[in-house]
């Protein structure tokens, strides 16, 4: 069967991808609440935040983008929940195919959506005066870090996706991956946050990552903070893929 | 029952045993399905027909037994299994979000065959969906998302059909529809396993009844065979009714389903 994995992968997300295009109002959504908090911050709370650096649009937009992600994902558990739900992942997983490519086909998808999503968010905050000097191959690693970001979360959501109850449950997971960049240095400096908020901020990943990309866009040294976000994206793709696995193997016997 | 040639056996159960948790849902269910025969497992809910029925169709795997499907077992030979059978689930399996022509082609494309378009062409024209080929499944009605998924099972003429209570929650005409697909498809040489809790559908349908209890089977056998189970019928003078199924069936104008039920008395 696994000559076919990859033409049955493709078959699979043909069909994936026209669940989003077909219903566009997931990207909204997704992209609707990140550009909302972008205005707030920018227009109404942005002046009265010390950040050191010329424009505060320039400062947040990697946090954002990261919010971004983590409401996209949310969709992600939601379609693959509803394929549980409505016996289509049992008529697959009782035909001839490979089987795994039901999973990919998801993931392939929550790839695709997120990028869109990214994508528009991008140009509003460039309508917004972002601005970056970064080259080709800053933009290219910013983008490989977005993407490995968005497939960590992706089996995140694999996994709510399988073991949900109810389509609420599915999407809850994603409140706190989304909260979470307001506990980085996404929106203020660390500096400013007592002892151990400021501790939890420096320490957990979406600091590294928000702080490499802010220096690739500002086209200054990234240091060392790419490796911590590397390191952290890796392994929580890792952990979380090994888990979706293990709910995987429960559902398909 | 009688020992047939392992040839002639489409279906073989043994012993076969499944508990969630605490809740012992098979104890011990053995039966046999004849090649290109109807064979209705009756049972209320709960019985474990669903259960058994996922076991067959390798999506759950039995404590204890073995099962085996055109010679084939569902523990050791599972994609061997998948590649001579079709499910179609209690729920229609089909996709909301795409057009019924999109389902169908959908399939053909993941059972690798050839002309997937022309293959869904025949079978919307089949099950009177042509006119509905491009709208989205989602403005279907029941009937009509059943036949769909009906259809959908059909793509790559697999051996063995499993039909998990397939007329559950139709009105009667749509009912009546789904019968005669599956008449057709044994008339056609197809095995078909079909679960049901409506007594009338297994009389309508079935070559061979098993009832499954409390997860034993407690009976099987031919309609006649089960008859024979009761004491012998007394003569009784009792003017006919028609039921309220042909009444309204007549009322609706539905030639189609009233002449089939009644040929199928005649007979």
């Amino acid at each position: 069967m696994t000559t076919y994995f990859f033409g049955d992968t493709a078959v699979l997300t043909g069909r994936t991808l026209r669940h989003v295009t077909r219903s566009m109002d997931t990207i909204i959504t997704t992209a609707i609440t990140p550009i909302a908090m972008m205005l707030m911050f920018v227009y109404v709370f942005g002046g009265a935040i010390d950040t050191g650096s010329d424009k505060y649009v320039n400062y947040m937009l990697p946090g954002i983008l990261l919010i971004t992600i983590a409401s996209g994902i949310a969709y992600t558990a939601l379609r693959l929940f509803t394929d549980m739900t409505s016996g289509i992942f049992d008529r697959f997983q009782s035909m001839p195919i490979a089987r795994s490519g039901v999973l990919w086909a998801h993931v392939l998808t929550s790839l695709v959506a997120n990028l869109i999503s990214l994508v528009v968010v991008v140009v509003v905050a460039l309508l917004m005066g972002f601005r970056s000097g970064a080259g080709v191959l800053a933009w290219l690693a910013v983008a490989g870090i977005l993407l490995l970001f968005t497939l960590a979360l992706t089996w995140i959501a694999v996994i709510a996706g399988l073991s949900a109850k109810t389509a609420e449950g599915g999407g809850a997971f994603a409140y706190p991956l989304i909260f979470l960049p307001f506990l980085s240095s996404a929106f203020v400096p660390t500096a400013t946050m007592p002892g151990p908020v400021r501790a939890f901020a420096e320490n957990q990943p979406v600091t590294s990552i928000v702080n490499t990309i802010r220096d690739l866009f500002a086209q200054q040294p990234v240091g060392d903070d790419i490796w911590t976000a590397l390191a952290w994206c890796v392994g929580v793709l890792v952990v979380a893929y090994l888990f979706a696995m293990v709910a995987y193997r429960k559902k398909i016997a | 029952m009688t020992a047939r040639p392992a040839a002639d056996v489409a279906i073989r159960v043994r012993g076969l045993e499944k508990s969630y948790g605490k809740l012992e849902v098979l104890r011990g269910v053995d039966f046999d399905v004849a090649r290109g025969s109807i064979f209705a497992l009756l049972g209320s809910n709960g019985a474990g027909k669903t259960t058994t029925v996922r076991i067959l169709a390798t999506l759950l795997k039995a404590d204890a037994g073995t099962a085996g499907v055109n010679d084939f077992d569902v523990a050791t030979q599972a994609a061997d299994v998948r590649a001579s059978i079709s499910l179609t689930g209690q729920f229609a399996a089909v996709d909301e979000i795409l057009s019924g022509r999109e389902n169908l082609v959908l399939v053909a494309k993941l059972r690798h065959l050839k002309d997937p378009g022309a293959i869904a062409d025949d079978l919307l024209r089949r099950f009177s969906l042509t006119d509905a080929a491009a709208r989205r499944v989602s403005a279907y009605s029941g009937g009509m998302r059943r036949r769909l998924d009906i259809a959908m099972s059909l793509i790559g003429n697999s051996p063995v059909i499993f039909l998990d209570e397939p007329t559950a929650g139709l009105d009667p005409e749509a009912r009546i529809e789904v019968w005669q697909t599956v008449k057709q498809l044994a008339g056609s040489g197809t095995t078909v396993l079909l679960t049901t809790q409506y007594l009338d559908e297994t009389e309508q349908l079935a070559d061979r009844i098993a009832i499954l209890h409390e997860g034993r089977i407690i009976a099987n056998g031919t309609l006649a065979e089960l008859k024979q189970l009761l004491p012998a019928a007394t003569v009784e003078y009792v003017e006919k009714q028609p039921t309220l199924e042909e009444v309204f069936l007549a009322v609706i104008g539905d030639k189609n389903g009233a002449a089939g039920t009644i040929t199928r008395e005649q007979g």
